[in-house]
């Protein structure tokens, strides 16, 4: 086990790499000049070529990049062209935003995909069935954006129960607490948000549940007299390895925020930052959003697959 | 007592919420970025400049006033050189005197890289605004001298954007205008208070502003950037903000029947297809240049935008101190635009094909995408079939800048560019002056007229106020009786708010004046 461990972990490094030189590349060759945005319309030639200068867009591209990886290295990860302040810190505070609003996602997706694919999966072709794989397939095919809208104009606009936008009253997210004041920014865009998860995995439960159940080895309990209770342990077990697979990469994307999802509520976090930047051909703050949220991917990877190894012992050895 | 009374005065207003389009909350250290926005809400806010914008009447177009400076001469035989009378007894935030000193501190912020406080970030946003300015020196504590590179009576327009920091607060915050951006310092009617980045920027009144008829009637100005226009309507129709800057025109029969206002007011904007003037432009035939401006349907591109337009009339917008009398006028005469396009060679069933350069969004340009195609199905009907070169918003800043003879125009004859003209530089000049084609101006259309070019020279060395002004009416008469460009509308600067904000006085200017307003 250990020695798949720091296999998977040394496999890391080149992925990063590559990951990194991706990150730098892709922005780097999108259209637009990240200093358009931020100059006046009609600043001087001059102007212009001195903050170039400062912001070491004047160097050869090799030489911009091996500067850059340089200061990645070292967990500096530039300075914001359109606000001068570190990248790092703005990605930081966004990244805590997004894990917030994921794990309020998550845990409403999960809740609600797991009861649904297994009630489903339990009681295939029956209308609870019916009812369950409908409401997964609408929240795998709705446009969140959509969805987020409708309950903006349901909940903030004709009964002004929930606040449509914003991390907080009036922003402050840098004072985040538990109460209702700021729990309220959190509901509409995590219930936005849920319905992605949830329809995947009651989608992908259902049809576990279903094969598992169908299995000779659940026929053979049932017929042994194992009690429902019992049975429905088994089947759990058997479902949990390829549920934490599809929760994992589920929680991976959620974490990288939704840039609609987030732009929609204005809720701080990594993809309202990622539309902001992209907004702004904010280079250093695109680079390094997008860097941080392709290695959240990378290391959620190996926490699933270190955790589905530890759960099922087949995956190690394949 | 009278500073008791004078508290209580100034806490009874309540707090204002504003969404505005920015993504971000404008740089707070004095000189603002995000254009117009930053500076109307982060800049005239809390600092003040030597020459200011009246910004207290909504029925006339602002003009220039005293600020920190009380009066400016300029010397009767070097008109190079300006004297400014500085305002005494002035204060920044932090309780440090304003002064001559102060005043040289701030331009060597943004002009002399060798200055311990120069700062880049501002000197990027505020040195292009003062061409003029060559050196600066104090004579007394109280007197500037400020000399120009040339003869040029545009100057008090350019300091008007000139915003004046705190020297004492910069040296408090370690000579870091990082530090500076946290808690910052002006001599302006807010203080900035707080302020979360990407979140919210919260300014109380400053009690002891100079102009007593412009200390803040509110408890709290606070500013969001909200980019999103359907969030910042939703924030407005929930209650999160009191006051959205721009919203979408197909959103405000819906924001009016929910009682909310809808204020707008005509200001320096101006809507148009920037021509381009180089060899082979089919605009190089002014019966084209007319018949293109007689081709459009103003009053049925305003229903298009629920009536959130003024119909162009000229470059400057109706009722302008600059209009001037011009003869031609831009009245829909689809007719007369036929006539003359037949005398230039073009008929609908002949017609003069070309290609303009648009972007579906950018600073100022309303909805681009279906006004654009609206005109060109104006011109398709009389006789110029126009195809559209669609490129990002900033590329196609960078296409302006280069010109229409550089290979990134891609061959396009104009360019739907919407243009802040609120003072005679970036009103008349940078457009159309000779010396200001590619790469050292904006002229993108390379038009050149030595006669434009003399009259512009007017301006500048015409000191005399009501001389320079019947100068600018003629330079105006021009612009629209030889139809140099395709003027087609101008913004009204909408925005809506909460039955509850009272008192507010929409300027004809880009900036605006928030001392005024109350919460019910």
């Amino acid at each position: 086990m250990l020695s798949y461990v720091l296999k998977r972990m040394l496999l890391i490094l080149p992925v990063a790499l590559g990951v990194s030189v991706v990150c730098f590349l892709l922005v780097h060759l999108s259209p637009g000049d990240p200093l358009t945005a931020i100059l006046p319309t009609d600043a001087s030639a001059e102007t212009q070529a001195e903050m170039r200068k400062l912001y070491g867009f004047d160097q050869p591209l090799p030489v911009q990049f091996v500067l850059w990886l340089g200061r990645v290295l070292t967990g500096d990860l530039g300075i914001s062209i359109a606000t001068g302040r570190p990248v790092a810190a703005e990605v930081g505070r966004a990244v805590v935003n997004s894990v917030i609003l994921a794990a309020a996602a998550t845990l409403i997706g999960f809740f609600f995909g797991s009861l649904f694919g297994f009630v489903a999966g339990y009681f295939r072709n029956s209308w609870i069935d019916k009812l369950a794989s409908f409401l997964a397939v609408i929240g795998v095919s709705v446009p969140h954006y959509w969805l987020g809208m409708v309950l903006v104009i349901i909940f903030s606009v004709q009964f002004n129960l929930l606040p449509a936008t914003g991390g907080g009253p009036n922003g402050s997210s840098d004072t985040r607490s538990l109460d209702w004041e700021y729990l309220r920014f959190l509901i509409l865009p995590a219930v936005t948000m849920s319905v992605i998860p949830m329809g995947i995995i009651a989608r992908t439960l259902r049809a576990l549940v279903a094969e598992i159940l169908s299995q000779e080895f659940v026929q053979g309990l049932t017929a042994k007299g194992l009690l429902d209770r019992g049975v429905f342990a088994h089947v759990v077990k058997n479902a949990a390895p390829t549920a934490f697979a599809v929760m994992g990469l589920q929680l991976g994307y959620l974490l990288g925020g939704s840039i609609l999802i987030e732009t929609v509520f204005a809720w701080p976090g990594t993809g309202f930052l990622l539309n902001t930047a992209i907004f702004q051909r904010d280079l250093p703050l695109l680079q390094g959003t997008i860097l941080v949220l392709a290695m959240f991917f990378v290391v959620l990877n190996l926490v699933v697959d270190v955790a589905q190894a530890a759960v099922d012992p087949r995956v190690k050895r394949s | 007592m009278l500073l008791l009374g004078s508290t209580v005065l100034a806490s009874a207003g309540g707090t204002l919420r504003v969404g505005m389009t920015a993504s971000d909350i404008p740089l707070t250290t004095g000189q603002t970025d995000n254009g117009g926005e930053g500076m109307r809400f982060l800049g005239y806010t809390a600092y003040d400049s030597l020459i200011e914008w009246d910004l207290t009447a909504s029925d006339k177009p602002s003009t220039i006033i005293p600020g920190l400076a009380t009066s400016w001469t300029v010397d009767a035989t070097d008109k190079t050189k300006w004297t400014f009378k500085l305002r005494p007894g002035v204060k920044f935030h932090d309780g440090s005197a304003f002064n001559a000193d102060t005043v040289v501190w701030n331009f060597e912020k943004l002009l002399n890289k060798d200055a311990a406080q120069f700062d880049p970030r501002q000197s990027a946003q505020g040195r292009s605004r003062i061409p003029a300015v060559a050196s600066y020196k104090v004579i007394d504590p109280l007197t500037v001298e400020i000399v120009t590179k040339t003869p040029d009576a545009t100057l008090p327009y350019q300091l008007a954007w000139i915003m004046m920091s705190s020297p004492a607060n910069w040296e408090k915050q370690g000579k870091s205008w990082d530090n500076y951006a946290k808690s910052p310092s002006g001599t302006g009617p807010w203080k900035i208070v707080s302020f979360v980045p990407r979140e919210k920027a919260e300014m109380v009144p400053n009690p002891d502003y100079w102009d007593k008829t412009r200390v803040p009637k509110l408890d709290k100005l606070v500013v969001v950037p909200l980019p999103e226009p359907s969030a910042r309507v939703a924030a407005l129709r929930s209650g999160q903000v009191d006051w959205i800057e721009n919203p979408a025109p197909d959103t405000v029969p819906s924001l009016k029947s929910a009682g909310f206002k809808i204020v707008t007011n005509a200001y320096p904007h101006n809507w148009t297809w920037h021509l381009s003037r180089v060899e082979g432009s089919p605009w190089n035939d002014v019966r084209v240049r007319k018949a293109a401006n007689l081709a459009v349907d103003r009053e049925g591109m305003k229903e298009l935008l629920s009536g959130l337009m003024i119909p162009a009339e000229g470059f400057m917008p109706p009722g302008h101190q600059w209009f001037g009398k011009p003869t031609f006028k831009l009245k829909y005469d689809p007719e007369a635009a036929k006539k003359l396009l037949a005398e230039a060679g073009f008929s609908p069933s002949k017609p003069l094909e070309t290609k303009i350069l648009i972007s579906p969004s950018g600073s100022g340009h309303m909805l681009p995408l279906p006004m654009n195609e609206f005109v060109q199905q104006n011109l398709a009907e009389v006789g110029i079939k126009v195809s559209f070169e669609v490129v990002e918003w900033n590329t196609l800043i960078n296409i302006w800048r280069a010109g229409a003879k550089h290979e990134s125009s891609k061959g396009a004859t104009g360019m739907n560019y919407t243009y802040f003209i609120q003072d005679p530089f970036t009103g008349f000049m940078r457009h159309l002056q000779c010396n200001l084609a590619p790469p050292a101006g904006t002229n993108w259309g390379y038009y050149c007229d030595p006669a434009m070019d003399k009259l512009f020279d007017e301006v500048r060395t015409t000191f005399d106020p009501a001389a320079q002004q019947k100068t600018l009416e003629k330079i105006h008469e021009k612009y629209v009786d030889e139809a140099l460009f395709l003027m087609v509308t101008h913004d009204v600067n909408a925005r809506a708010m909460s039955a509850k904000v009272k008192g507010f006085v929409q300027a004809q200017n880009w900036f605006q004046n928030f001392s005024s307003i109350t919460m019910d």
